[in-house]
């Protein structure tokens, strides 16, 4: 990595991040437009979830992982508080890896 | 910030912090795996500031410790980035601030900060989750980078601790509760099928992108509303 790639990658996420608070006020946005702005960020999260939950690379995670989040996730869906929920899916996946599980 | 730690509820900030926590740990390793890899301290120490993104953070370190080409580093990253930019028009209203505010703020904007901010409701509250998430993570990422960097090679593998598990069930948790409402459960649904499907054959950060095609799923635009005004009709 040189200063100007390390540069060069902070100043492209920065303008990702920066372009919608500041054309927020330029541009009116309707009700409706809002909420499927709100609905495309689930949808990013839950794809973000599902590769990260499920991928490594080009290729499936292994088992470890995945069952891991899988615990932790029906304990959220359970409405089991979010402590819970996260320490469990670590705890989970953690146990298997000692067992020799990948 | 005070007054947004007060506008919080305990329960809300003790799941904060514990993001911020299994973010710190992270941080650690992405410190470490930098220097333990042959890369100078600078280089972690300048893009966990700069950059505060962890997935390209590390795709862009693996691929130059792999030897790739600085310019295959920043392409990666930045690809993977992209989704920043959806996520910055969705919680644009809580950046609707003096311009120094908005301009700094605007780099604390994070899978989780997002995330949290779309938990909430009222104003007030969506720009106190975002502002100390934001500020949280970004303290304890820098602070977990630092330490890397000095402990080095003396950090073990992170996924032996089954870390690797906490960033989609942070993730997950946080975005339940928007899946109880079916349109956007059938659109997520979707869109992950299509990202998984899509893993095998593109560059990272490109699957996720393609998740949006879920947004079919919630028809035409206006279609719904139309739908809205003739049941509000037979009522």
């Amino acid at each position: 990595m040189t200063p100007l790639a390390v540069l060069l990658l902070a100043a492209g996420t920065y303008c990702f991040r920066v372009c919608g608070p500041v054309l927020h006020r330029r541009i009116e946005l309707s009700e409706q437009v809002r909420w499927v702005l709100s609905v495309a960020a689930t949808v990013l999260l839950c794809a973000l979830v599902a590769t990260s939950a499920l991928t490594t690379g080009h290729g499936p995670a292994g088992w470890a992982r995945p069952a891991g989040v899988l615990v932790g996730g029906v304990l959220a869906a359970r409405r089991a508080p979010f402590l819970v929920a996260v320490v469990a899916a670590v705890v989970t996946t953690a146990l298997l890896r000692l067992l020799g599980m990948t | 910030m005070r007054s947004f730690w007060r506008t919080l509820d305990r329960p809300l900030l003790r799941d904060i912090a514990l993001v911020a926590l299994a973010d710190g740990v992270v941080g650690v390793s992405f410190g470490a795996i930098a220097v333990s890899g042959g890369l100078p301290a600078w280089v972690p120490l300048a893009m966990s500031p700069a950059v505060f993104a962890g997935g390209a953070q590390f795709a862009a370190l693996y691929i130059a410790l792999g030897g790739g080409g600085a310019l295959a580093a920043v392409v990666a990253g930045l690809v993977l980035n992209a989704r920043l930019l959806p996520f910055g028009f969705a919680v644009a209203d809580v950046l609707d601030l003096p311009w120094p505010a908005r301009l700094l703020g605007s780099q604390l904007l994070t899978d989780e900060s997002v995330a949290f901010t779309l938990l909430q409701r009222d104003p007030v509250r969506r720009r106190a989750a975002y502002f100390v998430c934001g500020v949280l993570l970004f303290a304890v990422w820098n602070a977990g980078t630092l330490l890397g960097v000095l402990a080095g090679r003396a950090v073990g593998n992170p996924d032996a601790l089954g870390l690797d598990a906490a960033s989609p069930m942070v993730l997950l948790a946080l975005v339940l509760p928007a899946l109880r409402e079916p349109r956007a459960r059938r659109a997520a649904l979707a869109g992950a099928a299509v990202a998984l499907a899509a893993t095998p054959f593109l560059p990272a950060g490109l699957p996720v992108l393609l998740a949006l095609i879920g947004l079919v799923t919630l028809g035409r635009p206006g279609a719904s509303s139309v739908a809205r005004t003739k049941v509000a009709g037979q009522a």
